[in-house]
């Protein structure tokens, strides 16, 4: 299994942003991509995901097996901790490994309302989605926005040890050092031409 | 699927669901009109079919623009396209929640609304009726327009531009099999045309929504 990206070109609002991006991530490997803001790392994140289409270039990812997380958590404020995650498995037809709980430091959350929840309290539960969906590979976009330094090491930890060395895949966009040993790729030149011109219609699709 | 749809009527019922606020502006309308046009029997009798019919599509209306907006903004429609259930499920999903939690409730209020506009006594089998089998094609319909809508900052006015006129079969066909009931006559032809309407909505709108919905999610 591996996640293999050749020559992709993606497009926000029919614009291109990134063109001939080429990489491969094996098995139990992480890749961090680095770049300015706006240079599209989110926009290459979710063409990966299959949110949107892109304008050339191929990917090749097992089937059914990639997840997304992206700066929004899709917490809902009204359910419990336990009803959020337990939402998300059901989805994904798993179980809530009890496990998940300590993981991310949720034990003594769990039958908090997810809306009386802090900003990195909700970003943890929001990463423990990852950890109960069963995906094999994941596109994060800047999932450590709002932890702090110790939750960081938590994820990492999850990262690196549920998820890693069970042989996944996990392409991240960060700004910080998650301490994973990743190799990191700079997009800055992949930057697409400022007057490449996109399909025509693609901003109105 | 039953995931989804026990989380929207866990959500819907739960503080700032909405659950309720449909039913109480049915009531509230239904209310007023005797107000508005005077208790004559006369005059409520003959229109009460319409006014209900136009009442529970109007509270239909109401909590519309939620079936989408909510999971658009805190990034779970997102999560949602990428998981292994499809979007067209979902749309079904939350139509059949959004029916649970405000038709359903309307068509068993109806009938007790109907007193007060001195509706006639044979015509409640067919108000049920005809609303246990219109208002499912309000929702599955309202998805639609909500799928299309979603993530535009004051969609909920578009919606309902977009959504009335495609309701005009729903209320002719329903208030005219009411009124049909009311004066004795044989009511089959709208209440078959009502069931087609709201098989062939749920046959064929969920495609429509699913792609609308990954348009707006590009």
């Amino acid at each position: 299994m591996e996640l293999k990206v050749s020559d992709l070109t993606v497009a926000r609002g029919g614009i291109p942003v990134l063109e001939n991006v080429s990489f491969t991530v094996p098995a139990g490997q992480a890749l961090v991509l680095r770049g300015a803001n706006g240079i599209g790392k989110t926009t290459l994140l979710r063409t990966l995901a299959g949110l949107q289409p892109e304008q050339s270039g191929q990917i090749d990812c097992p089937e059914d097996e990639s997840a997304y997380a992206s700066h929004a958590d899709g917490v809902k404020s009204q359910l419990t901790v336990e009803e959020n995650l337990r939402f998300w498995a059901d989805v994904y037809g798993n179980q809530v490994p009890d496990t998940i709980y300590e993981q991310f430091d949720l034990v003594d959350l769990r039958q908090r309302a997810a809306g009386t929840l802090s900003a990195g309290q909700k970003r943890r539960l929001g990463l423990s989605r990852l950890g109960v969906i069963g995906r094999k590979v994941l596109f994060l976009d800047e999932p450590t926005v709002s932890l702090d330094r110790f939750s960081v090491k938590l994820f990492a930890d999850f990262l690196q040890h549920q998820h890693l060395n069970q042989g996944g895949i996990a392409v991240i966009a960060t700004h910080i050092d998650l301490g994973l040993d990743a190799p990191e790729m700079d997009l800055e030149p992949f930057r697409a031409a400022p007057d490449a011109a996109g399909g025509s219609d693609e901003a109105f699709l | 699927m039953i995931a989804l749809l026990l989380r929207d009527l866990r959500l819907a019922v739960r503080a700032g669901g909405g659950f309720g606020l449909g039913l109480a502006f049915f009531l509230i309308v239904i209310v007023l009109v005797p107000f508005g046009v005077g208790p004559d029997k006369t005059v409520l009798e003959p229109i009460a079919p319409g006014i209900l019919w136009v009442a529970a599509l109007l509270s239909c209306l109401l909590s519309l623009d939620r079936i989408f907006a909510l999971d658009f903004e805190d990034g779970s429609l997102a999560l949602l396209a990428t998981s292994p259930l499809p979007l067209e499920a979902a749309s079904v999903t939350k139509a059949v929640a959004h029916w649970l939690t405000t038709g359903l409730p309307l068509t068993i209020a109806a009938p007790a609304l109907g007193v007060l506009l001195h509706m006639k006594t044979d015509a409640y089998a067919y108000l049920t009726l005809s609303l246990a089998l219109g208002t499912p094609a309000l929702s599955i319909i309202g998805a639609f327009g909500a799928a299309l809508t979603v993530g535009l900052k004051r969609g909920g006015l578009l919606l309902s531009l977009l959504v009335l006129p495609l309701y005009v079969p729903t209320l002719v066909f329903g208030a005219e099999a009411v009124r049909r009931g009311a004066e004795g006559m044989d009511a089959t032809t709208p209440f078959v045309m009502l069931a087609g309407i709201t098989f062939g909505a749920f046959a064929l709108l969920p495609f429509a929504s699913g792609a609308a919905l990954r348009v707006n999610l590009k």
